[in-house]
């Protein structure tokens, strides 16, 4: 699959999502989830703000001396044994890639989870050679079987998806026999992969960060699917958006300990793995043969220009897990592999407005991405500034930003969505309230709990007290 | 060993040079951070102190913990062997376990209890990782080990294969105290150091947090997926 997942409109898409009520309750529990382990590990971290800033500073000096740094990585891959390409297009890096997999006659290429080969469409081109393709990360795998369904979520690709759907996938494609409960799928998936990568000719991986100054690449997972991948098939081949670099490991290590947390809550995932070059002289396990692939496909028009931030980005997620949108609309309406508010910055930039001009609009521009940001991307300052560009080149918006707010259900316009808002507007602070007292608030209200507590909301609102008041009661 | 080849370079970074507004460059000092909040988390615990977080964090990473000296580490270790179940074990060829007073253990108790011991082997490139997919146990080595996070720090090696920490499904890993740092910036910088002294670094170095797992089925914790099912650190007082 390419970047864009999807040739239904924008507006269907979205009343389409609406309706899977699964899903919706899937990805709103999920943010939940989400949120509260992140905000629980900066909180335990300490300095959180401190911590941002230097993520923000690395990946700013990173950005504006990236050839510096690019031109360092390949000459120590290089030193290390390895090949590197520079793919200026899609079609150049999947062309290349064809190339080492005809050489290698290669007919099994096992991949951990990447989305920068998804944007490439990378399995389609060796499909195409007549490779099998097998994803190794649990969520990409179910989806593969599925008839290939694009991700839902950039870090959980198979979000939208409960246990029995994918059980009864595994049985209808495979004819899996077991029951549903996820450490029995697990199971079954590992026994069933196991002996592909024993028996893969070539493994492919994405690449979190790469570090120029010793020529490795840092790998991040939970399931150790991209340390077999790259340990048992003879050559590897690891696929990179080029701004994905860190000058050291120093840096590495920080992005890291602020990917890891963002992302799923983690102190760090089960396995961060850092491969360089080829294997050394007697190792048994390793590649052979290694050839990093450096992809620009329109990155380099992004440099220099208003929305250069957001290559900062490091894939965590947490925006896509703090956007009220995303909560109510789910991955599916983007029509992206990018989903969220990074997946409407990016998508318009990477893929053209004709393709995503409507997605800037999937924003309540509420700023919530922009502070759970580890390495303060000013994500919703840059979805306003896409709907200037948007305005200033059509001459009017393309979509109705208060119809669409009414379609994801975030309006105040109707009394019941108001009572509702006002009843959650308790149970959602939760997670930031202590002794009645939102002392580390979420989004608008974060610059106010920075300096001082905000009274949280009464159990009681406003309408229902003035109710009870009619009626009698004593307050 | 032979130098790999590189494509296509000059025109990608022209590209990203004129962009940014200048001619591309080469050269460059290493940059001086405003920030550095790293250095303040744990900063003045002892190493008592750092087996003790590390203790507590191995509750959070579904990890068994054994606290031992070298010499209750044969029973301690035989103990998590029997509770893992023995059959098979993979270890790597390392001259520590011997160092630890292993050796008894390993090559006369483990053959007369039916427990079959497989030491990597170099030279048969095969057979070892035939053995790491059988054996029921591997054991490994930690050289650098984060207090924080429960991390172990695995550098590969030709006797040291990746397949030992993966492929079993048990994991051991034994922790020399010594090796007990704050968190990953430490041992962020003591490789950096290497690469900057010149030192070849380890083809794969592993930070290892526990066993695989995923949450990828409706956000459900599953522990066991690819790698380890199951894993126990144990740490060795060695100062």
């Amino acid at each position: 699959m390419s970047m864009k997942t999807s040739d239904d409109r924008f507006n269907h898409r979205v009343s389409k999502e609406l309706e899977n009520t699964f899903m919706r309750g899937a990805v709103s529990s999920a943010q939940e989830r989400f949120q509260t382990r992140r905000l629980k590990q900066a909180d335990e971290l300490g300095h959180w703000e401190e911590w941002r800033s230097h993520g923000e500073e690395i990946r700013k000096h990173v950005l504006a001396n990236l050839d510096y740094y690019l031109y360092q990585l390949s000459e120590n891959v290089s030193k290390r044994g390895g090949h590197v390409y520079f793919a200026q297009t899609a079609k150049e890096a999947t062309d290349y890639i064809q190339s080492i997999a005809k050489k290698n006659k290669a007919a099994k290429i096992v991949k951990s989870k990447s989305m920068v080969t998804e944007e490439i469409d990378l399995n389609a081109a060796l499909e195409e050679l007549g490779c099998e393709v097998i994803e190794t990360d649990l969520g990409e795998y179910i989806l593969q079987v599925d008839d290939h369904e694009p991700p839902s979520h950039i870090v959980a690709p198979a979000l939208h998806k409960n246990k029995e759907q994918i059980r009864d996938i595994f049985k209808e494609k495979q004819g899996y026999a077991k029951s549903e409960k996820p450490e029995e799928i697990a199971l079954y998936v590992r026994e069933k992969l196991r002996n592909e990568y024993l028996t893969a000719d070539i493994g492919i991986t994405g690449c979190n960060f790469a570090i120029a100054e010793s020529g490795s690449i840092t790998l991040v997972t939970n399931e150790g699917n991209a340390d077999l991948v790259t340990a048992l098939p003879k050559t590897q081949i690891t696929v990179m958006g080029m701004e994905r670099i860190v000058p050291t490991f120093e840096e590495m290590e920080v992005l890291v300990s602020l990917l890891t947390r963002s992302a799923v809550g983690q102190k760090l995932t089960s396995y961060i793995t850092t491969l360089t070059g080829i294997k050394d002289e007697g190792d048994t396990d390793g590649p052979e043969e290694f050839h990093l692939v450096i992809v620009d496909n329109g990155r380099s028009n992004i440099l220099g220009s208003e929305f250069q931030p957001i290559l900062q980005c490091i894939r965590c997620a947490a925006c896509v897990n703090a956007c009220p949108v995303y909560r109510h609309v789910g991955g599916h309406s983007y029509g992206s592999i990018y989903s969220g508010p990074v997946g409407v910055v990016l998508s318009p930039l990477l893929g053209g407005y004709e393709d995503f001009k409507e997605l800037p609009y999937a924003s309540t521009l509420c700023g919530a991405c922009t502070d759970a940001c580890p390495v303060k991307i000013p994500l919703h300052q840059l979805i306003h500034r896409h709907r200037q560009v948007i305005v200033e080149n059509e001459g009017k918006a393309p979509v109705s930003e208060k119809l669409l707010m009414k379609a994801f259900g975030l309006g105040a316009s109707s009394p019941t969505l108001y009572k509702m808002a006002t009843k959650m507007a308790s149970p959602a602070m939760a997670p930031f309230t202590k002794d009645q007292k939102i002392s580390n608030g979420p989004g608008p209200l974060k610059a106010w709990t920075e300096a001082r507590d905000f009274p949280a909301p009464n159990k009681d609102n406003f309408r229902d007290w003035f109710k009870h008041r009619q009626k009698g009661g004593d307050e | 060993m032979m130098a790999g080849t590189i494509e296509n370079r000059d025109v990608f970074l022209s590209k990203i040079a004129k962009q940014l507004g200048r001619v591309p460059k080469t050269e460059m000092e290493r940059p001086t951070w405003q920030y550095q909040p790293q250095d303040r988390v744990l900063k003045e615990a002892t190493k008592d102190e750092l087996v003790e977080v590390l203790v507590e964090q191995c509750k959070n990473i579904h990890t068994d913990i054994v606290l031992t000296n070298t010499a209750n580490l044969p029973a301690d270790l035989q103990k998590v062997i029997e509770n893992y179940g023995g059959q098979s074990v993979i270890t790597w060829k390392d001259k520590r376990f011997k160092r630890f007073g292993l050796s008894s253990l390993m090559t006369e108790q483990w053959p007369q209890a039916n427990i079959q011991l497989y030491e990597w082997d170099s030279k048969q490139p095969e057979e070892n990782i035939r053995q790491a997919e059988k054996a029921n146990i591997g054991i490994t080595i930690s050289e650098i080990t984060l207090a924080e996070s429960g991390t172990a720090v695995l550098f590969s090696s030709k006797d040291k294969g990746r397949s030992v920490s993966f492929l079993p499904e048990n994991s051991i890993i034994l922790i020399p105290k010594s090796t007990i740092v704050p968190r990953m910036t430490q041992a962020a910088r003591l490789i950096s150091e290497k690469v900057r002294t010149g030192e070849q670094i380890a083809s794969c170095i592993n930070f290892i947090t526990g066993p695989s797992n995923s949450a990828d089925i409706e956000m459900i914790l599953i522990v066991g997926v690819h790698g380890p099912m199951k894993a126990t650190y144990i740490v060795i007082e060695d100062q």
